[in-house]
């Protein structure tokens, strides 16, 4: 199976898709200070799905079916009045104009397939809240529109259920003591919020991208997590912006090149042994699309300029053929934009590649006394590939020794030992 | 060939299943009850709500009392074996077994069929 047909397979998560949207529909009925509600209802329609469609077949359309499911439950509890749960229908625009209005009148303009689309950005939107911090940020998402359980977002983030349900509970109670509405925010206020929007996207995307240490199905899982909610803005009108597409084109460079990255034991395969028949062309075509899309405006993204690295890594026919004075002048732009020492650091290899070992070494001199790229275990491998490739065998040894202690996810200290030993 | 009635009783406890397992759960259901359907030996069967009520005589109906889990019949199954032990034999892929539930099996009594 190639790595795109699993990634697609892996998006058409009916039941996951289905409870995003039903989250965020519900969340604009019932206000997300009522958000346990609004999983409980959830919970209720996915169940009776599963226990119909286990003896009955699957529907024409299970999706349609399983909301009509949640907006009967969502009429029912407004009804019954059984909980005092406060119902927002202050709001103009969610009161229908016509007179002799009831619940279900109202509640059928929720589940139209726009205002479905709208709320799940409205979602994704309060989510990645400026005040809310960014691993809380991703955690929600992946909780709240993702559909993952806590013992799911625990296994993605390689953390305890403990600390994923810390992360949560902070989350809602932001939402409920700063009633956040979710909503698409007003144009003066979108570019800003979208920039964190997709700033988590990315973030969401490099934990399952890097993160050596998962097993490959919950890697491609959240990278096709990522490359879903992308999807998502990408249809709106007012998310549909270049950074947006440029963001998608960089995921579909990247997840392209999945299946190469690892052997079936789990060890790392560096760029240049990577066999580039295993790369995916159908992603390497969506992403040169994206990419395409992504070139129009006026303003220059961080990420085009990682896109159209990757791109060019993508389209070099073989390592010896890549275009490293391209890289690097792309590497140039991004240090324009921002001052990341990681940047700078990867910059260093495609002058490594370019100009050789000395002038590697030297733009590396400039940040060795940078604390946390000090403790980050690539500087130090990169820095012993630049003195093996110098011949300076007792240096690159140090510097590879070095990494392998700041590193632990085993595959990386099991590549380290091996430059060791080839050193 | 006779007919058999499959009750399936007990549910598999899914209450905080996240939407993934729920997608899973579902599709071993699929395969097995594909696999049944393709021999040729299901007639039908249907999913049962988990509330109802009990007539007990003529002026009583009540709740029906059986709330337990494990009592609930989840569903039935209807199927074509020649004998009981061959109808069991057919539900050993059923997916519910791993998960909890009882699955008992009762001939369907015909006419012609003493």
């Amino acid at each position: 199976m190639s790595a795109s047909s699993h990634i697609d397979q892996a998006v058409n998560h009916l039941f996951r898709q289905a409870s995003g949207k039903m989250v965020a529909v519900l969340v604009k009925i019932f206000g997300p200070e009522n958000y346990t509600l609004v999983e409980d209802v959830v919970q209720d329609a996915l169940l009776s799905g599963l226990e119909t469609w286990k003896f009955n077949g699957i529907p024409d359309n299970p999706e349609a079916w399983l909301f009509r499911v949640a907006k009967n439950k969502a009429i029912d509890i407004i009804r019954r009045k059984k909980h005092q749960y406060y119902i927002d229908f202050s709001s103009q625009e969610e009161l229908p104009p016509a007179a002799g209005y009831t619940p279900a009148d109202n509640f059928d303009q929720y589940w139209q397939d726009q205002a479905i689309r709208d709320d799940f950005l409205g979602m994704m939107f309060a989510c990645c809240h400026p005040d809310i911090s960014p691993e809380n940020q991703v955690t929600f998402i992946l909780k709240s529109l993702c559909g993952f359980s806590t013992r799911e977002a625990a296994r993605a983030f390689l953390t305890s259920e403990d600390t994923i349900s810390k992360r949560l509970y902070r989350t809602k109670e932001f939402f409920r003591t700063n009633h956040i509405r979710p909503a698409i925010p007003p144009p003066a206020q979108l570019s800003g919020r979208l920039d964190a929007v997709l700033n988590s996207l990315y973030l969401l995307f490099n934990e399952g991208y890097s993160a050596t240490q998962h097993e490959q199905l919950v890697r491609e899982d959240i990278i096709a997590q990522a490359i879903y909610l992308c999807q998502s803005l990408l249809e709106h009108e007012h998310t549909r912006q270049p950074r947006t597409s440029a963001l998608m084109a960089l995921f579909c460079f990247h997840a392209a090149r999945i299946r190469s990255r690892l052997q079936a034991d789990g060890t790392i395969i560096p760029l240049s042994q990577q066999d580039r028949r295993q790369w995916d062309k159908a992603l390497i075509a969506s992403g040169n699309e994206w990419l395409n899309k992504a070139a129009s405006g006026t303003t220059l993204s961080p990420f085009h300029l990682e896109a159209a690295i990757a791109y060019e890594h993508c389209m070099a026919p073989d390592y010896a053929a890549t275009n490293w004075k391209m890289i690097l002048s792309y590497y140039d732009a991004l240090l324009q934009l921002t001052k990341d020492p990681v940047i700078l650091l990867n910059r260093s290899v495609a002058l490594l590649e370019y100009a050789g070992a000395p002038a590697a070494l030297q733009s590396l001199e400039a940040v060795q006394h940078h604390r946390q790229l000090n403790r980050y275990y690539l500087y130090h491998a990169v820095l012993g590939e630049i003195y093996k490739r110098m011949n300076e065998k007792d240096k690159a040894v140090a510097c590879f020794e070095q990494a392998r202690q700041l590193t632990a996810a085993q595959q990386e200290q099991q590549f380290l030992t091996a430059k060791i030993a080839d050193t | 060939m006779q007919e058999f009635l499959l009750i399936i009783r007990g549910g598999e406890d899914l209450g905080n299943a996240s939407p993934q397992e729920m997608q899973q759960t579902l599709q071993h259901w699929q395969k097995w009850m594909g696999d049944l359907m393709a021999s040729g030996n299901y007639i039908g069967g249907q999913n049962l709500e988990s509330e109802g009520l009990t007539v007990l005589n003529s002026t009583t109906v009540t709740d029906r009392p059986l709330v337990e889990g494990k009592e609930l019949v989840a569903g039935y199954i209807l199927l074509r074996a020649n004998s009981a032990a061959e109808a069991a034999e057919m539900t050993r892929g059923c997916p519910g077994l791993a998960r909890g539930c009882t699955i008992e099996i009762r001939g369907i009594r015909q006419l012609h069929h003493p």
